[in-house]
């Protein structure tokens, strides 16, 4: 069991007023929190509260001002591949073919080449494109490459899976459809993941826990446990779920909680 | 007129409607009606004697010498012996250019201290012609191939510097910060990341060296060579050899357009993820 841990975080960035220094703008203040592996805690808040910028952080692309960040005790200094990225707009590497995109973090390891291949075809497999790898990235379509980008976050072995809205860009029903994929993908895998999102019933559906982050500065202002993934996994239906009353009172509850934020971003 | 014979009418000019619109000439048909207006005009200015023979001979004339250069050749060696001579020449520098300007292209586009070195260099060599320092390679390397190699490959060399640095300095953020996450090394990061994604820049880079090459090659043998495209034309002007000089240019020219073909399949062939980004 491996654990990951903010504690007391903030990001902060020199500010200009022309060419003078003029003070600090604060992006993250006293940022604590834990995620272990068979939790995914799902980060929900309005855009601009600094949900990107707690993922950067994580996965060490962003250093802290303030604070640490570690994984099992250990400060992280910059990226690993114990902390996989999972990208809004997949970030595959278009010149290579979909089973290359997943042996990527293979070859970095210098696996040989039949191994690669063999492994990458059963994390294609496991991710449903069985079919799919010598195919052109470019062909695929968005919840295709989602699952490209998945299987080679996986293929990392990470401890932690990093999930930066990784359905955002993605239709309704395609997006419903992987969110019960991502949910089944991460139990499976044994690693804990931190799943940045936008929606309500997302963060509900797939997040053990979720946290609401309120912007200016950005800070945990609420954590809830929520147990409808573990419903889902024991084989109650989405739709199932989605109608129940709980659901519904939590979903009702944080739509509130994310309002009820302090509002400057409207004066600014 | 009454209303039922208006609507009759209707149907009528509602099927005249599509083909009301003249189908344009394509481009292709009116730049083979311009060649062949100019050949045309060519021949009649020749044939009545508009022009000297000795300034414009005529189509069939110019056919003819390219003939006998491909056959018998001019000035010791046949047609192919030259555009061979020149090709060499080429491809060396091309190799050369790139063996030094990706390098150094990189350089620029990753590092601070390589840009500081290398940008002003680039920028002093850039906006030289060619010919300008061609008498200073000539005393420095000497009359041979290698002085001629050596222009042609300066004259490359600021379009594929340029070119990389740009292709590398626009790899996508993404792209990098995903392969760290992933666990590659700085070193990795440059050769499985920033490399591809700079290829068709580089490429495009290539093919834009290919076209200043060639016309520097070109210039170069018309002031010293003793083989070669340009050094033929050259020396059919010296005897007033005009259909000589006109094949010449010609095949200087239909060569030019080749390079830029062929250049144009490696890219589609190497980089088909170019026009996807």
């Amino acid at each position: 069991m491996s654990i990951l841990t903010f504690r007391n975080v903030s990001l902060r960035y020199p500010q200009r007023a022309g060419n003078r220094p003029a003070g600090e703008a604060s992006v993250l203040e006293g940022i604590d929190l834990q995620v272990a592996s068979d939790e995914l805690v799902a980060v929900i808040g309005r855009s601009g509260a600094g949900k990107t910028s707690l993922l950067n952080l994580a996965a060490g692309f962003i250093a802290p001002t303030t604070g640490t960040i570690a994984v099992d005790g250990v400060p992280i200094q910059g990226p690993g591949a114990d902390r996989a990225v999972v990208f809004q707009d997949d970030a595959l590497y278009p010149w290579l073919s979909a089973r290359d995109n997943v042996a990527f973090p293979l070859k970095l390891k210098g696996i040989p080449a039949a191994e690669r291949r063999e492994r990458a075809d059963r994390l294609l497999e496991k991710v449903g494109l069985a079919e799919a790898g010598d195919r052109p990235i470019w062909e695929l379509s968005g919840g295709m490459r989602q699952r490209v980008g998945i299987a080679r976050a996986l293929a990392a072995e990470p401890r932690f899976l990093l999930l930066d809205e990784p359905l955002g860009a993605l239709d309704a029903l395609t997006r419903s459809r992987m969110q019960e994929f991502i949910l089944r993908i991460k139990a499976e895998s044994g690693a804990g993941a931190i799943l940045i999102t936008h929606s309500i019933d997302e963060a509900l559906l797939i997040g053990t826990r979720i946290v609401v982050l309120s912007p200016n500065p950005g800070r945990l202002s609420a954590e809830i446990e929520a147990g409808f993934s573990a419903e889902i996994l024991a084989g109650a239906s989405v739709a199932a779920v989605k109608a129940s009353p709980l659901f519904k009172r939590m979903q009702a509850g944080l739509t509130g909680l994310i309002h009820a934020a302090p509002d400057d971003e409207v004066a600014a | 007129m009454t209303l039922s014979t208006e609507i009759a009418t209707l149907p009528q000019e509602a099927a005249r409607e599509p083909s009301r619109p003249a189908r344009p000439l394509p481009v292709a048909v009116i730049s083979t009606l311009t060649v062949a207006a100019i050949l045309g005009l060519w021949s009649l200015a020749s044939a009545y004697a508009l022009v000297s023979p000795v300034f414009l001979p005529s189509p069939r004339q110019v056919l003819l010498a390219a003939y006998n250069l491909a056959v018998k050749g001019f000035v010791d060696a046949t047609l192919a012996e030259h555009v061979g001579a020149s090709l060499y020449r080429i491809f060396g520098a091309l190799a050369a250019s790139i063996a030094i300007g990706v390098p150094a292209g990189i350089a620029i586009g990753t590092s601070r201290v390589g840009r500081g070195i290398l940008d002003p260099i680039v920028e002093f060599l850039r906006p030289l012609p060619p010919l300008a320092y061609l008498p200073l390679v000539i005393i420095w390397v000497g009359i041979g191939e290698a002085s001629k190699i050596t222009v042609i490959a300066l004259s490359m060399l600021p379009s594929i510097i340029l070119s990389t640095s740009a292709g590398v300095r626009a790899v996508s953020k993404d792209h990098v910060n995903a392969a760290r996450a992933l666990g590659a090394t700085k070193g990795q990061v440059l050769t499985q990341v920033v490399l591809p994604s700079a290829v068709p820049s580089i490429l495009t880079g290539i093919r834009i060296a290919l076209g200043a090459g060639w016309t520097t090659l070109v210039a170069a043998e018309l002031v010293a060579a003793s083989s070669g495209i340009g050094f033929m034309i050259q020396s059919a002007a010296q005897f007033l050899v005009t259909d000589i000089v006109i094949a010449g240019i010609v095949v200087i020219a239909l060569i030019a357009i080749l390079l830029e073909t062929i250049a144009r399949r490696i890219e589609r062939r190497l980089v088909p993820w170019a026009a996807h980004r």
